[in-house]
């Protein structure tokens, strides 16, 4: 069925043998129905086997496969050869990270900002099992629904220009994160959150760019969550300059 | 390298793997436990579970009936005191991630909302809209960063059990980062590594299911139960195999065939669209038959209509639906048909366990799709797998937890010459090595090309004789392997290599087992022999390792309760 081809452009680095990252160049047949990542396993099975690169679920969902498309964090199982503007489809690994291997970054260091921020029910009492569940009314879902479907593919972080100058920048995932939990009905634990998010490399680094937020493939809006985070945090710090502290929570 | 020990190893973070943890942590505060994953652990394929998990929780539903439910599922291969220890489980299983904070859809009174699902005789699945396999995911797994004893090995691919005398030692392993193999010691092992769908060529499975625990358990000595019973979803998008959720028939929608007629009359009369899974695949196969299917370039289907339950319908109860046709098949389903074909999607069988996870090696365990209690028989009914890797990762968390409690620490002497084996047999074997003629890739499309056309939805002697043959030299030609990328640092084809080592270790059981199960019942379905044959088969087939061909043992189903009669829907 295929009938046409098209150059793949992809940043190659082994580090047991390559001093830089650079450009591999592969023609390689492909039809309309042929997502980026059917490409790039393309190449593996026929063309060359040590091109490296993470995937697992092809359906968007499991977050493993963001690359950089011609310039553009994305999710490859669900970006289309065909939309991909110009003859060549030049894939890079995803900025902002420290590269492993070809297009296999780095990203242990979101899971330690991530485990920072808490993100798990946190409450003074834990409500018996035999009490059943919470009520939680369908808006009070709405809350936080949209922050809970973040899948931490790391194309917000590359995406993001903060992270990018600075790697210590809490980012719009962990925050995304935060905000769900913060926003739960069942949850006592924003205090805690905002501490963390309130520090120098948390939620004030944010200019708003508001990239991450376009990038995101399921629509979590992380730059929206950021700017609810500053509104909560300072409330929140008003209230600790303004009142006593007995009258605190 | 010595990595670490811990007192659990988890090899596997999705559902069933990170609920073990928990309860073993929860267990004994003082017990470390390692999650060793080849992926991030929410990569797990739990991940894709769309539907929802199974419970009894309203007024309307009680326990006998989801055991009757399950049984009747299970085509009375089913271990009933296992299926009673189950249902009785899953309510506090759904309580518990509530509280942890998975976001269950609602009623309007704001108490979990519960969906119908095939072969349920009720409304019986909790959902938390189509993605419940990722909230679930997610919810366990940031639930596990409140535990400092939880470590986590990300990226880490377990090559070998290490034992000592009879027991387990821990496991040997390669940090993929580093390129590395190292020993992890352990008093207990738990197998929670998923099922092996991508033995078969059209699957909903992602890349990494690849039956890694079944063959780890199968090389250190324990049987595979049931392995011939493998699930075919029927409706998966052609090409890809991307799963379209049960639950778009659960809320209503039908399988039509090109005539626009709802052919499942014909098939499950009472049930239609909500008939188990291994009946309509079946159906859907006579349908193709019989050239009532549309013909696309990716083979025959037959189509989802959901047009009639409305755009609102569709946007809140079945959004992933609607996402992955539209990016996938580009069609909208509150307009069009989704074309589906049935794809393999999980196996009942697994490695041989009883209700605490534990296998014929002491402390070694396995829980969720890699072990078979059995509680799913000879086909498991939607939304019963994430109750089973709550409920049993539970009961295995705990179980291995107190184990650990008892026994004393390995020497590390065995584990020592264990590393050795791997080192030699990865490095210096496939690693070093200049190889012969074949290729993963080559050689993996062939098994899965073989098992799909062999050991599908229909089977018979012949074919599967072939399957047998062919994959033992498949075995042969594995070891003229060319690995081509020679760099230790995040080998993914040499983990490819290992996989599909584990893989056809896995096609051969499910083969073997095939060939001698001389009966039709629930997914196995033999044309040679069409009927279910209590008197020679209403038991579990245990499959081991040997020198030469495996062999096949059989062991009693327990029933207490529900006598075994026809399976009319």
């Amino acid at each position: 069925m295929a009938d046409k081809d098209v150059v793949f452009r992809v940043k190659r680095y082994r580090p047991e043998r390559d001093v830089e990252p650079h450009y591999q160049d592969y023609r390689i047949p492909y039809t309309d129905d042929m997502v980026v990542l059917d490409g790039l396993n393309y190449i593996k099975d026929n063309v060359d086997p040590t091109l490296t690169y993470r995937w697992s679920c092809r359906m968007g969902i499991c977050g493993s496969c963001g690359a950089s498309i011609n310039g553009t964090p994305r999710l490859t199982c669900e970006t289309f050869i065909k939309e991909v503007r110009g003859r060549t489809v030049v894939v890079d690994p995803m900025p902002n990270f420290p590269i492993l291997k070809d297009l296999v970054v780095d990203f242990d260091d979101f899971l330690r900002k991530l485990h920072e921020v808490r993100p798990f029910i946190d409450r003074k009492e834990e409500k018996p099992l035999a009490e059943g569940e919470y009520i939680q009314f369908p808006e009070e879902i709405e809350a936080y629904r949209q922050q809970s479907m973040c899948i931490n593919c790391m194309l917000c972080y590359a995406a993001c220009p903060v992270f990018g100058a600075s790697e210590h920048f809490i980012g719009p995932a962990a925050s995304a994160l935060a905000y769900r939990y913060i926003r739960d009905s069942r949850d006592e634990g924003a205090d805690a959150r905002l501490d963390v998010l309130s520090t120098k490399t948390g939620i004030w680094e944010c200019t708003f760019v508001g990239e991450c937020s376009v990038v995101c493939p399921k629509d979590v809006d992380p730059a929206g969550a950021i700017q609810n985070l500053k509104v909560l945090a300072s409330i929140r710090q008003m209230r600790q300059l303004l009142m006593p502290k007995w009258t605190r929570r | 390298m010595d990595r670490s020990t811990f007192d659990i190893v988890v090899v596997g973070g999705g559902a069933a793997g990170l609920r073990a943890a928990i309860a073993a942590v929860e267990t004994d505060p003082s017990i470390r436990v390692g999650v060793v994953s080849k992926v991030y652990p929410m990569r797990s394929h739990t991940v894709s579970a769309e539907g929802g998990t199974a419970a009894v929780l309203k007024d309307y539903d009680n326990f006998d009936l989801h055991a009757f439910d399950t049984i009747k599922g299970s085509d009375y291969l089913a271990d009933q005191d296992a299926v009673e220890f189950f249902v009785r489980k899953c309510p506090e299983e759904i309580i518990r991630l509530e509280h942890w904070g998975c976001p269950w859809s609602r009623d309007p009174d704001g108490r979990i909302a519960q969906r119908a699902f095939g072969g349920m005789s009720v409304k019986r699945t909790v959902f938390a809209a189509d993605k419940v396999g990722f909230h679930i995911l997610h919810t366990l797994f940031q639930t596990t960063m409140k535990y400092d004893r939880i470590e986590r090995l990300d990226e880490w691919f377990v090559t070998s059990i290490i034992l000592e005398g009879s027991a387990v030692a821990g496991v040997v392993a390669m940090d993929l980062k580093r390129g590395e193999l190292a020993r992890i010691g352990a008093k207990a092992v738990i197998l929670a590594t998923g099922g092996c769908g991508r033995v078969y060529e059209f699957t909903t499975n992602g890349f990494i299911k690849t039956g890694d625990g079944m063959a780890l358990a199968y090389r250190a000595g324990v049987a595979l139960k049931d392995m011939e019973f493998v699930q075919f979803h029927p409706t998966a998008l052609p090409g890809t195999g991307i799963l379209i959720t049960e639950a778009a028939r659960g809320e209503g929608g039908y399988l039509i065939n090109k005539d626009g007629e709802r052919f499942l009359k014909r098939y499950v009369p009472e049930k239609m669209e909500l008939g188990p899974r291994d009946i309509l695949s079946r159906s859907i196969m006579s349908e193709i038959r019989e050239g009532r299917s549309f013909k696309g370039p990716y083979g025959d289907y037959v189509g989802l209509d959901l047009r009639h339950l409305g755009e609102e319908t569709i946007e809140k109860k079945l959004p992933m639906v609607r996402e992955l046709a539209e990016k996938y098949v580009g069609i909208d389903p509150v307009h069009e048909l989704i074309p589906v074909r049935p794809g393999q999607h999980y196996i009942m069988g697994g490695v041989a366990t009883n209700m605490k996870g534990e296998t014929s090696v002491p402390g070694l365990y396995a829980v969720g799709e890699t072990a078979c209690v059995s509680i799913n028989g000879a086909n498991r009914l939607g939304s019963n797998s994430l109750s089973e890797c709550l409920v049993f990762g539970t009961s295995t968390g705990e179980a291995a937890a107190a184990y650990a409690q008892k026994n004393r620490w390995p020497t590390g002497g065995p584990a020592r010459e264990a590393l050795a084996v791997e080192e030699k047999r990865i490095f210096d074997g496939l690693l070093g090595k200049d190889g012969g003629p074949e290729t993963v890739a080559g050689l993996r499309v062939e098994m899965q090309q073989l098992m799909e056309r062999r050991v599908g939805i229909y089977r018979d002697e012949a074919g599967l004789q072939e399957a047998a043959v062919q994959v033992g030299k498949q075995r042969v030609r594995f070891a003229d392997i060319r690995v081509g990328d020679k760099d230790r640092v995040f080998n993914t084809e040499l983990t490819a290599v290992l996989e599909l080592d584990f893989m056809l270790d896995v096609a051969a059981t499910i083969a073997h087992a095939a060939l001698a199960r001389q009966e039709s019942r629930g997914a196995h379905s033999r044309t040679d022999f069409p009927t279910r044959d209590d008197g020679r088969f209403l038991t579990h087939s245990l499959v081991s390792r040997t020198d030469g061909a495996p062999r096949i043992d059989y062991a009693p189903v327990a029933i207490t309760r529900w006598q075994p009669a026809a399976r009319v829907y």
